[in-house]
């Protein structure tokens, strides 16, 4: 449209941004191939293996959302403190780097896959941790430029304003970036390996990340529905004093039976039960501050975004709350414990608290690089966010049916050995919610192809009137 | 910047307070806790074993021992025995006896050095071949292959498994460590898993881990280990 500015800042969000959305259809495509080899086990057998499908499905999923996270910050950064982003120049050479470090690791995932158990396995091919296994050098450039990163933040919010929102996320940034330390040791001790794991593992994805989204959810409000910042800010103060309140220990539910002591079992029942409390909060707010600006006659200003950022509010709450309090009891984790649950759980709770918010805050960047001042939701838009969100849940429902079924019958009637284990591979209802699960994984994929094209065309068509809107603004200026 | 709230609970400076309270509190907590579970944490060594001292993660010269998984009733779950039980017969308190030895790959004399550099060789293979993106360890890791966390102990790989039988083997580490080198030859199930280039000395090392692994105290996970083979045909 026409000519609008942006902050060098923010072109590098774009450039963040579009790295995450090509990684996403990469974790869809790895999924993909690891759920049809849950059916087929044939399927690309001592070629690529269930082992790599399904950790380049899980570290890309990491990495493009760290990618649409860091480009998040780069995008709201100069905008809410009213400066270019100091060391813009520096943050680009880092982004460039970190493309070709991902690409490099995800060639020798694809290509070499594993090593001669040495050191230098570890160095270089993979560390072997799930979640975590990018190679030691890998890990060091990441902190490099993480570093990069957070001087850039710290930097320009010291030379702008210091918004609550900007507050929030330079504390959360600095404790995110630490905890990946805690992951970069080895050690023979399996139990105290797994401790630290969790460190990074939990204190990621259930506190920092989750305060990180809801730093990003009130600037999103702000953006799209005009919110009133004073009360966003109230509320995520409030966020930030539940999630890091239940968040912080809620890591003892993952020390139930690693070979850590039993006074886990009371504090991470006691905490991670109150974990979905700070979600119902988001949940809440987001309606409340909907209802309130419709009452008050104002449009939302960038409807998909807002509409993600609602997934965003039902999928946290019901993926990350109530599927993760399900079986989060050490009573019930006991047989839950290292079965289909957490992959159920999983699914939705990533989708719900982090991939939905990513993709609004991606739109907010679209929007932005137009320069429309609204942004309306075309039709294939909604097809993608329906795809998506339907596929999601359609996916997490059949998980939860093979989950049951896994606990039941391999835990609880062959007490969990390997015929056990495989009884319960080949019970009936299993295998139909693998089925499903595959079913539901095509519909998020057909949904992926929509958002790409969506993301690519939805400034160019918008209704007549936006555009109208557009050129008497322009006329008026 | 901010308007003058007309309570406490509309006032931002509360809420900021009260956030930044609150997780420096849950902070210190954990990072106290952290201190204490390292502690208990720490590997035990072949003194503590000579000495009959439980540790929760044991001396890696358990593999010269017998292991066993039994039901404690003074825990009220299953609990790892090493070289034989003892029973306290007032509180039903199940403990080790660190007395019943048995071979592993035709000696019981590994020395905590030896057996040190075998389990520092077995956990480096086990990260070197991604194990835990198909298998679970202690729980955690892949849903695609049977949980590691008490491989060691399991039926199928006893004398009378078909296991062992099926590579023709006389033991069970040795019939683990022909398994994990060629599986394609071995199939387990139509699941099968893939050739990952473990060398022998590799396969023993990582045999050496899973047993060393099964002596963990992990509070009685998993479940009924192996306790209830053929409940469901107990009529057969």
């Amino acid at each position: 449209m026409q000519g609008n500015r942006l902050y060098e800042g923010q072109r590098l969000a774009l450039k963040y941004f579009t790295v995450a959305v090509v990684l996403f259809g990469a974790q869809l495509l790895f999924g993909l191939i690891a759920a049809i080899q849950y059916l087929y086990p044939s399927f690309l057998y001592n070629t690529l293996d269930f082992s790599i499908a399904r950790m380049v499905h899980i570290n890309a999923l990491v990495v493009w959302l760290l990618y649409a996270m860091i480009g998040a910050v780069y995008w709201l950064l100069p905008d809410e403190a009213g400066v270019e982003v100091v060391g813009v120049k520096l943050g680009t050479i880092g982004f460039y780097i970190l493309t070709a470090a991902v690409a490099v690791v995800v060639l020798v995932y694809l290509f070499v896959q594993v090593g001669p158990g040495t050191e230098m396995t570890l160095w270089l091919i993979t560390e072997g941790r799930e979640y975590i296994e990018a190679p030691r050098w890998a890990d060091i450039g990441i902190v490099a430029v993480v570093l990069v990163f957070l001087y850039n933040v710290y930097a320009t919010v010291m030379k702008g304003n210091h918004t609550g929102i900007l507050v929030v996320l330079m504390a959360d940034l600095i404790a995110l970036a630490g905890l990946y330390l805690a992951g970069m040791f080895y050690t023979d001790n399996i139990s105290i390996d797994q401790f630290w794991w969790w460190w990074v593992v939990h204190l990621w994805v259930e506190a920092t990340w989750e305060v990180y989204v809801a730093a990003v959810g009130g600037y999103i409000l702000i953006k799209t529905l005009n919110a009133n910042r004073q009360v966003v800010e109230m509320w995520l103060w409030i966020e930030v004093a539940m999630m890091f309140g239940s968040g912080i220990l809620g890591l003892g539910h993952h020390y139930f039976w690693i070979g850590t002591p039993e006074y886990w079992w009371e504090i991470g029942a006691l905490f991670s039960a109150l974990e979905p409390v700070p979600l119902v909060g988001l949940f809440v707010h987001v309606l409340y501050d909907w209802g309130k600006e419709r009452g008050k006659g104002n449009t939302i200003k960038n409807v998909p975004a807002f509409a993600w950022l609602t997934v965003e509010t039902f999928g946290n709450f019901l993926g990350a709350g109530v599927w993760g309090f399900m079986h989060t009891l050490p009573q019930i984790n006991l047989y839950t414990h290292g079965t289909q649950w957490p992959a159920a759980h999983g699914h939705l709770a990533f989708f719900g608290a982090y991939v939905a918010i990513m993709i609004s805050a991606i739109y907010i960047g679209v929007q932005g690089k137009a320069g429309l001042k609204e942004m309306k939701m075309t039709r294939t838009g909604w097809w993608a966010i329906s795809l998506i969100t339907v596929g999601v849940l359609l996916m997490t429902v059949s998980l939860t049916l093979s989950a049951y079924t896994q606990t039941m019958v391999e835990r609880g009637m062959h007490g969990a050995t390997w015929e056990g284990y495989f009884i319960a591979q080949a019970n009936k209802w299993f295998v139909q919610g693998m089925g499903w699960r595959l079913a539901a994984g095509l519909s998020v994929i057909a949904g992926y192809a929509a958002l790409v094209y969506d993301l690519l065309t939805v400034t160019k068509k918008q209704p007549e009137e936006v555009y109208k809107a557009e050129e008497a603004a322009a006329q008026t200026a | 910047m901010e308007n003058r709230p007309t309570s406490v609970w509309t006032s931002n400076r509360f809420w900021r307070r009260s956030a930044t309270w609150v997780t420096g509190v849950a902070a210190v907590l954990l990072i106290l806790l952290t201190f204490d579970s390292m502690g208990q944490m720490q590997m035990g060594t072949a003194e503590d074993i000579q000495n009959k001292v439980t540790k929760r993660i044991p001396s890696p010269v358990v593999i010269n021992y017998k292991i066993d998984y039994v039901l404690d009733p003074y825990r009220g779950h299953e609990v790892p025995v090493i070289g034989g039980q003892e029973v306290d017969s007032a509180t039903g308190k199940v403990s080790s006896k660190f007395e019943e030895k048995e071979n592993f790959f035709g000696r019981s004399d590994w020395s905590e050095e030896e057996a040190r550099a075998l389990i520092h060789k077995g956990k480096l293979t086990i990260q070197a071949k991604n194990c835990m993106d198909c298998h679970t360890l202690l729980g955690n890791g892949a849903y695609y292959a049977p949980d590691l966390t008490k491989a060691w102990l399991d039926p199928a790989w006893s004398s009378e498994g078909p296991l062992q039988a099926m590579t023709g083997a006389s033991s069970k580490e040795e019939a683990m460590a022909i398994f994990l080198q060629n599986p394609e030859k071995y199939p387990t199930h139509e699941r099968m898993m893939p050739n990952l280039g473990i060398t022998p000395e590799e396969a023993k090392a990582v045999v050496a881990y899973l047993k060393f692994m099964s002596a963990i105290d992990t509070n009685g996970f998993p479940r009924n280990f192996g306790k209830i083979k053929g409940a469901v045909d107990a009529r057969k």
